[in-house]
């Protein structure tokens, strides 16, 4: 059963939603992405840059502007919370070769977000070694605090957890239209992001590998325009 | 026009003369005219019904030619193809090959005739390259493939001649701008080949003549025969005795009258115009068949197997009736069937007569029909069809141009089959028909597309598709490039289907499957709903990667969540016969008097809609207030107007709640009292409805439209973006999935005047969202909007009102829905603690 958790709109201003995790106060930003205001850190998961130019690679030209359109959100995220530290839960590149077929432009912007900052790169399976040129550290894992922060989330479950990895998305029918947007998981013990990287795509929370990690209840807390929408993972329904 | 009596000698060959006679037949006139076109070297448009000998007359000349052809010597190089059949329907090529075979046998031809579909195996696909029949009948989609092989020019480098049957139903759509592309090239290939097009009757023959020859500039055209049109059909609207409805499409009030019909009848053609609706009308059927007549069902969802099966009864003459959608309307023949009845609105003028020209195929004999309105604004839409028919008054086509993403395949093609010259294929894409008036640089930009994605921003040099050699010549990077490009081919983007398994008693696998529905249809259902399918009323369980499945339920009553109404929008040209209709009460002698009555009362309590004015009525209803508009332009148009009209509104502060559209009406209704807001000059009507809509009201609901990723998904696929088989559409657990929508997302912001974002915008102009039609409207009604403030609800306004609720909100509310969906949950958790305190309950 879900321990104790709240999740209240925090501030009708701008609509971000709270909750606790293993005694951490924490905020959903509603572009999908945590703020620790203790830590003053800023979590995000998954952007999978230079997925474009990986598919292109194959054949597959799709737009070029994948890398530009994360990191334009991940700047607007950094001028709102303005962290101490950045943390990137894994995932960060789409491949091996991503950072080396980043343009100028997206060289730049990374190194400017850098700037002044703590920035930590977490591994994940498609960035599992350091990105050579990048600014900041890079990390197998991170414990900060009562949080343990990890790209693909333990086998076995551990309180305080906080990861990425599965591009959670949670499927809902009102009214007869379907609705399908990124979300956060958690059920008060750990937490999963959703991917912030513009052609990460996801996969629903009804999936056994991503409703597998919770032992019973869990909530969705689904992004919008401007605020978090927590539903209960069994109103949401399995793709399709 | 040829001397019929004198013709024959010299037209027709002896053992041709011989055969006709042997059957006791008479050439007909426009057999023999084509005859005389074909030795005058001209390509010809015969426009013929339905039983009028057509595809005999399309054949006539290849077989004479062929019949005369000196006996090739042992040591010649065998002849290369002599005919190319092309059909937009496989199962129409492969019988239209059976019924020549006879003729040429019985005259004693040496004729080689094959099919080459996607049936055929592959060790005689590979024959027919290397040694071609005389006559090949075929598909576009394997000219495609043809033509992008690099021995495509020793094997049509001999073409004499190219038929093209059914070409109305191909031009207009973007297959037909894959056949265009690839006759261009048949053209290059073999200059002297002529081409023939069978086509029923189309309101602007002169766009088809177009087709048959190079387009130089000056609108060059084909020769033009016209067959006898045969006896008028005798075409009636059921005179229901029963109540006619307000709304709905069901016909059930009918249902009686249409299985009288049926028995009286030898067999019967009832089509109808979504699968749900033949679905529906094929069950209510056998409730009621005491006879237990041979009825079968046939659309497009149900399992191949099983359609071929109602398809052979069909021609063995072992039916009564088949309920059928669209999947009927071409094909071939059945001699049979003595009716055609059309249940619901015919939408169009020219596809009523397209299907009445499926009963009785003698031609001295009329074709019988029957339309069945299944509400009151049907009797008004079947009476205005009635009388167009009767008029032999054709839709217009839609105006268009090629489509850009279809010709982004074909360039592809073209540089798998041998390097090209820009120039040069420049100058023969616009030799065909829907590509004359493409611009340059539209063309290089879909080059462009093709090398390395288009991108403004030049990412993707080392990856490109297609390389300029060094004497300017593009051909193909590699050859897993041309791999992907025939795995591509054909411009069919099919929504995704899923399989309908029945669940076993015993497991919940394993089970019979009974067919395939579109993926949308089933992200509308909840475990536990129930639907109609097949012929059953069927609960959705539960789905299994792409299997949806399904128990039989002892339910009477399905729940058919998303029912989409006709699936045609009503046509330009029968709406404005409806607008006519309606603003001429003399006219309404030839109605029902029900429906006479209804018409009468709103004369009274509000007015009619004028020809070519905007009638809205405001007025309050049940607590809330509605707008009702009456464009007459179709559901498609109506339902991007009510799009944005609802932004408009909402941008007033009038706090729209959601709107519903049919194909002659649109109802918004809201919280604000906008009588009031009239009156007092709050809002003007003038403004509401300006055409100023169309920028960027339409730009940023565009953004976010379901219709128009789903518009841009399928340019994407036609043009090679992504492949069919993208992920995303092929969900294995465990696979996180990425869509299409994401790169229309990223693709809409950071380059939006890229060609295949202009080619879905072109598509969605004509397509789902029909913007054209609309954008016509307004420039039509500016300045002419007839308001009315009434105190209650108008007769007209009834049936649209009675679609409130079925379905769609206020565009961009899905956030207003979010937030509901919680505090519904919240409320129900609440209640829940309640009930558990209560234990008596």
């Amino acid at each position: 059963m879900p321990a104790t958790m709240t999740a209240s709109p925090a501030d009708e201003r701008t609509g971000e939603s709270e909750i606790e995790l293993a005694g951490a106060r924490l905020v959903l930003d509603p572009a999908g992405a945590l703020w620790w205001p203790a830590e003053r850190a800023l979590i995000v998961a998954d952007l999978h840059l230079e997925k474009g130019s990986a598919f292109a690679a194959r054949g597959v030209p799709l737009p070029p502007y994948d890398s530009r359109a994360t990191l334009a959100l991940l700047e607007r995220l950094v001028a709102r919370w303005a962290p101490r530290t950045l943390i990137a839960l894994g995932d960060s590149f789409h491949d091996r070769g991503g950072a080396g077929r980043l343009g100028d432009e997206e060289r730049a912007s990374l190194a400017a977000l850098a700037r002044g900052r703590e920035m930590v790169w977490i591994a994940g399976n498609h960035d599992p070694e350091p990105m050579p040129g990048l600014a900041g550290l890079h990390a197998g894992e991170l414990k900060l605090g009562p949080l343990t922060l990890r790209h693909e989330p333990a086998a076995l479950a551990e309180d305080g957890e906080v990861a990425g990895h599965f591009h959670p998305v949670a499927r809902l029918v009102l009214r007869g239209r379907s609705l399908r947007r990124r979300c956060f998981a958690t059920d008060g013990a750990r937490l999963v992001l959703p991917a912030l990287g513009a052609y990460a795509g996801g996969l629903n929370i009804r999936d056994a590998a991503l409703a597998g990690l919770f032992g019973g209840a869990f909530d969705a807390h689904l992004v919008g325009a401007a605020r978090t929408y927590r539903i209960a993972h069994h109103a949401c329904l399995p793709d399709r | 026009m040829p001397d019929i009596d004198a013709a024959p000698d010299d037209l027709l060959p002896e053992p041709f003369r011989r055969w006709f006679a042997g059957r006791g037949w008479a050439p007909r006139a426009h057999q023999l005219e084509l005859l005389a076109q074909a030795r005058a070297g001209r390509s010809t448009l015969l426009i013929a019904p339905t039983g009028a000998g057509k595809t005999l007359a399309g054949f006539l000349p290849s077989l004479v030619e062929l019949a005369g052809r000196p006996v090739p010597r042992n040591s010649a190089r065998p002849p290369g193809l002599h005919t190319l059949y092309i059909s937009p329907l496989k199962a129409l090529a492969v019988d239209v090959a059976r019924n020549l075979e006879r003729p040429a046998q019985e005259m004693g031809l040496a004729v080689r005739i094959e099919t080459r579909t996607g049936d055929t195996p592959a060790s005689r696909r590979q024959r027919q390259r290397r040694d071609p029949p005389d006559i090949l009948l075929t598909t576009p989609e394997q000219i495609a493939l043809l033509l992008a092989s690099d021995d495509a020019e020793p094997l049509f480098a001999d073409l004499k001649r190219i038929v093209l049957d059914e070409l109305h139903a191909l031009a207009g759509s973007k297959r037909g701008d894959l056949l265009s592309l690839g006759l261009a090239r048949l053209r290059a290939i073999a200059p002297m080949a002529q081409t023939v097009g069978l086509s029923a009757t189309v309101a602007d023959p002169d766009t088809l003549r177009r087709w048959l020859v190079p387009q130089r500039g000056n609108g060059e055209m084909g020769e033009l025969v016209i067959a006898d049109p045969g006896a008028a059909p005798d075409l009636s609207m059921l005179d229901s005795a029963a109540h006619v409805p307000w709304a709905g499409h069901t016909a059930r009030h009918s249902l009686k009258e249409i299985y009288g019909l049926i028995e009286r009848h030898t067999t019967t053609l009832v089509f109808v115009n979504t699968r749900m609706q033949a679905e529906l009308l094929f069950q209510e059927l056998w409730h009621i068949n005491d006879a237990n007549f041979p009825i079968a069902l046939h659309h497009g969802s149900l399992d191949v197997s099983q359609r071929r099966r109602v398809e052979a009864a069909m021609g063995e003459g072992r039916l009564k009736a088949v309920v059928c959608t669209s999947s009927l309307d071409l094909g071939i023949d059945w001699g049979a069937v003595d009716l055609v009845v059309n249940v619901g609105a015919p939408k169009g003028s020219s596809r009523l007569m397209q299907r009445i020209g499926r009963a009785n195929h003698r031609l001295d004999e009329p074709s019988r029909a029957v339309l069945v309105p299944a509400n009151r604004f049907e009797v008004l839409e079947c009476r205005a069809a009635l009388e167009a028919v009767r008029a032999g008054a054709q839709d217009s086509a839609v105006v268009r141009s090629g489509a850009l993403d279809v010709l982004a395949q074909h360039v592809l093609g073209m540089a798998c089959a041998t390097p090209f010259d820009a120039d040069e294929l420049f100058a023969e894409v616009t030799s065909a028909e829907p590509y004359a008036d493409l611009l340059r640089a539209d063309f290089d930009d879909v080059v462009g597309f093709n090398a390395n994605g288009g991108y403004a921003l030049r990412a993707y040099e080392r990856f490109a598709r297609i390389r300029r050699m060094k004497d300017g010549r593009w051909r193909v990077a590699n050859p897993q490039v041309a791999q992907q490009y025939r795995l591509n081919v054909g411009t069919i983007v099919e929504s995704t289907m899923l399989k309908v398994r029945l669940a076993s008693a015993k497991s919940r696998f394993g089970g019979r499957v009974l067919g395939e529905v579109e993926e949308y249809f089933v992200e509308t259902m909840s475990p536990g709903d129930t639907f109609v399918f097949a012929g059953e009323v069927l609960e959705y369980l539960t789905i299994v990667e792409n299997e949806v499945r399904v128990a039989r339920t002892s339910a009477k009553e399905p729940r058919v969540p998303s029912y989409a109404g006709g699936k045609f929008p009503l046509s330009t040209f029968l709406a404005a016969r409806v607008r006519a209709l309606l603003s001429e009460p003399a006219r309404w002698a030839s109605l029902p008097g029900q429906v006479r009555d209804w018409l009468e009362l709103q004369k009274l309590r509000s007015r009619l809609p004028g020809r070519e004015d905007l009638l809205v009525e405001t007025f309050p209803r049940g607590g809330r207030y509605h707008l009702v508009a009456y464009p007459f332009e179709g559901r498609l148009a109506h339902q991007t107007l009510g799009m944005l009209l609802t932004r408009r509104l909402d941008r007033a502060g009038l706090h729209p709640l959601g709107f519903m559209a049919n194909d002659y009406a649109l109802v918004i209704y809201g919280v604000s009292d906008m009588s009031l807001a009239i009156a007092q000059g709050r809002l003007s009507l003038d403004a509401l409805f300006d055409a100023d809509m169309l920028g960027d009201d339409l730009e940023e609901w565009l953004a976010e439209s379901a219709l128009m990723k789903r518009t841009f998904r399928q340019c994407a696929v036609i043009a090679g973006l992504i492949e069919r088989r993208f992920p995303g559409k092929e969900k294995n657990s465990r696979q996180v999935t990425m869509s299409t929508d994401l790169v229309y997302d990223v693709l809409r912001r950071h380059e939006p005047g890229h060609v295949l974002l202009r080619a879905a915008r072109a598509d969605a102009a004509t397509g789902l969202l029909d913007i054209r039609r609309l954008s016509d409207m307004l420039t039509r009604i500016r300045g002419r909007i007839d308001h009315l403030a009434l105190s209650r609800v108008s007769p007209l306004a009834v049936p649209v009102m009675l679609e409130i609720g079925r379905e769609m909100v206020a565009g961009g509310a899905s956030d207003a829905l979010l937030a509901e969906a919680e505090d519904e949950l919240i409320r129900e958790a609440m209640r829940a603690g309640d009930d558990d305190s209560e234990p008596g309950r």
